[in-house]
């Protein structure tokens, strides 16, 4: 298969994706549903419902607060039982919905599908903003603020991301094998929402089953053109797709509408055409569980807010003690504490290690070997940016471009003396940040 | 012979006249006050009191742009020395040390999850608030230790910080580099101090920490002028602290010390260093 030339830096994985490149099933449904009113980036939206109150599915909960925000709705009909804090997947308890199925699930009446008559750019914006939908593949960015953005540049293509280049994950491949013309739909929208002329879907190479669906559905579309990019990590990264399909390089500091691009995700572009056709806000993803401890791997239409525990036990249970739990990819997910924590919208896997997978070796010295130098898809000096941190001097690790990191693990995963450096990144980019902010007030 | 002792001798004066012109024409004007606040400073130009070192706290000084109490090194007898200096009346503070509000070591505290990162108690924080379980203890990964310009903190091997106070000087650089607040400066006089900062209700307290306040009160009804119990979390009011050790008996989860008897207590535990 032809594929186009790659990236400058990146590792090759084992991708582990036959593990999991099985057919959707719909997860049961659990007792309490915990739907935190953070699932994005940006705002927390304000809940609009009270304790007590019957909501429907699909229902709207909470509102989006300012521009920056997503609402959030139910995603089965039943009582609102509490609103407090719960436990997160980003390891804090953060303010939720607690939902009690009535098991009914009941649709809200007041769910229109916006009429193609209607498709103005303005309306769709609205309609996509109202059905809570952000950037599903983990990165959760509220897709209306970059149709948004685009206003301000001048753009001329959108690109629709089904690389999912982590290991394991195959959410998003499984999407577009079974409703892949769902997302080519999605995907001229979206393209109409923006007022671009060409659609370019890139996907990796190893998912060639996805790669000829969607070539064969996507010529019904105009300046649609599905391309198939080489298996690197992180292929799926923005700035790293953006390069690959078009040879443009995004600003330092800047955003892909700078170059006249959008890139949203194939699971964003199918929820965009459930919202427009249907009506239908996002109210439940598609998520992979997988990991070498879980007993039965595979993917799973959950309802938001659905707790981890029952994606487990759907799946049959762990076969061994569990070492650690990832939510998202291997790469760039989040470790969790326990499996208490809900599905929320970024939430794109679920992954089971043994304790046997878990490295407990102590971080050494840096060597100067320069692999983290070699692999950073960003160009970055991760060693150089690191070594400013771990000494606390950000105003070096400033200068050395540690705001540019995207924390995609290369650095981490190659370092021969297994030191954090991305979470010395992590650290040194929330150090920055939270100075740059006093600064300014 | 002689031509070279002249000829030298001509260079020499010349350049002795540009040198002498040259120190009165380009001469850099020092206040004398600021010279003799220099000479009074301690030296050590660890930057506590918020300039770049002795030399430009003292510049500020006579600028009148900083108060004479910024150095905590110094005690009370500099500042009364500086203050004859400006000719300026002298308000010395009353001396403090840095303390660490906290008992829970690592075999009295439930920790979250096994931490094995960065050892800096700001990076572990960004991690799920920490690996401890109570949100306000001390996270023992020398966040402190390394803010500190006088090596008066020591990490103990059950990961916590502790605060020698023969080399503390009070200077509070420790309490603003911790991410969890739990460093105070408490005056130097007081002996009887509550180590715990949670205001957790006690049976939440009692879940992952053996040695946190419980705010069971008993404390103060043991003396009820010294204590103050706010919010399930107990403290010392320093001010009528005088019977405050009275106390430290009654507490049923061992978080009041007093720092005359607990010294022997703190030699144990640099034992084991």
């Amino acid at each position: 298969m032809n594929t186009a030339p790659t990236f400058r830096g990146g590792i090759h994985l084992p991708d582990h994706k036959r593990e999991t490149h099985h057919p959707i099933e719909t997860c049961t449904l659990p007792d309490q549903l915990v739907l935190p009113l953070s699932q994005h980036a940006g705002t927390p939206a304000q809940p609009c419902v009270a304790v007590g109150d019957r909501v429907a599915k699909g229902q709207c909960v909470a509102t989006a607060e300012g521009e920056v925000s997503a609402p959030v709705h139910a995603s089965t009909s039943g009582s609102v039982v509490a609103i407090e804090p719960r436990p997160h997947p980003s390891g804090r308890a953060l303010p939720a919905f607690v939902i009690e199925p009535d098991g009914e699930e009941r649709w809200a009446t007041d769910l229109t599908p916006l009429e193609p008559r209607q498709w103005s750019p303005e309306n769709l914006k609205q309609h996509i903003r109202d059905a809570g939908i952000v950037g599903m593949g983990g990165g959760t960015f509220p897709t209306h603020v970059k149709l948004t953005l685009m206003e301000q540049h001048s753009c001329d293509t959108l690109i629709i991301n089904g690389c999912e280049c982590e290991p394991w994950l195959s959410g998003d491949d499984r999407l577009m094998v079974e409703q892949g013309d769902k997302v080519l739909d999605g995907a001229d929208i979206l393209r109409q929402a923006l007022g671009v002329q060409r659609t370019l879907i890139g996907i990796e190479a190893n998912k060639p089953e996805a790669i000829a669906l969607l070539r064969h559905a996507s010529r019904k579309f105009d300046a649609m053109e599905v391309i198939c990019v080489p298996s690197t990590y992180p292929q799926g990264a923005e700035k790293q797709l953006i390069d690959v399909l078009l040879g443009r390089q995004v600003p330092s500091g800047g955003h892909p509408a700078n170059i006249g691009v959008v890139v949203d995700n194939v699971a964003t572009a199918a929820a965009v055409s459930d919202a427009v056709r249907y009506g239908r806000p996002l109210v439940e993803r598609v998520v992979t569980v997988a990991g070498p401890a879980l007993a039965t791997p595979k993917n799973l239409w959950v309802r938001l807010g659905t707790p981890l525990r029952t994606l487990v036990d759907q799946c049959g249970g762990s076969r061994e003690e569990i070492g650690k739990i990832i939510v998202g990819g291997p790469m760039m997910g989040q470790s969790q504490l326990n499996l208490d924590t809900p599905v929320v919208k970024g939430t794109t896997g679920l992954l089971l290690f043994g304790s046997q997978d878990v490295s407990l070796r102590e971080a050494g010295p840096c060597i100067r070997c320069g692999r983290c130098i070699a692999v950073c898809p960003l160009h970055l000096l991760p060693a150089t940016i690191t070594a400013y941190a771990e000494r606390g001097r950000f105003d070096g690790a400033l200068t050395y471009g540690a705001l540019e990191c995207m924390e995609c693990g290369c650095c981490t995963y190659v370092c021969p003396a297994a030191r954090p450096l991305v979470q010395m990144l992590r650290y040194a980019k929330a150090e920055i940040i939270t100075r740059q902010k006093e600064c300014l007030t | 012979m002689m031509t070279a002792i002249l000829s030298l001798g001509a260079v020499a004066l010349v350049a002795a006249l540009i040198l002498g012109w040259a120190s009165r024409k380009f001469a850099v004007v020092i206040d004398k006050r600021e010279t003799e606040i220099v000479a009074i400073l301690p030296g050590a130009n660890c930057g506590a009191c918020g300039f770049a070192g002795c030399a430009s706290y003292a510049a500020a000084i006579v600028a009148g742009q900083a108060k004479l109490n910024r150095c905590c090194l110094g005690g009370n007898d500099m500042i009364v020395r500086i203050a004859a200096v400006m000719h300026m009346d002298a308000h010395p503070p009353l001396p403090q040390k840095a303390l660490v509000l906290c008992r829970g070591d690592n075999r009295a505290t439930v920790m979250k999850y096994r931490y094995l990162g960065l050892r800096d108690c700001n990076a572990a924080q960004l991690l799920a608030d920490g690996p401890k379980q109570c949100p306000d203890g001390c996270l023992g990964l020398g966040s402190c230790a390394a803010a500190c310009p006088f090596g008066a903190i020591e990490i103990t091997v059950g990961d916590l910080a502790v605060v020698h106070h023969e080399r503390c000087v009070g200077c509070g650089r420790c309490a603003a580099a911790c991410p969890r607040q739990v460093i105070a400066l408490v005056p130097v006089s007081a002996m009887v101090h509550v180590l715990c900062r949670s205001h957790a209700k006690g049976a939440q307290v009692r879940r992952y920490c053996d040695t946190g306040c419980l705010g069971c009160g008993l404390c103060k009804k043991a003396v009820p002028e010294a204590y103050v119990v706010e919010r399930f979390l107990a403290r010392v009011d320093y001010d009528h602290a005088d019977q405050a050790a009275q106390a430290v008996a009654v507490c049923p989860n061992h978080c009041i010390i007093d720092l005359a008897v607990h010294q022997l207590e703190k030699t144990e535990a640099q034992a084991t260093l």
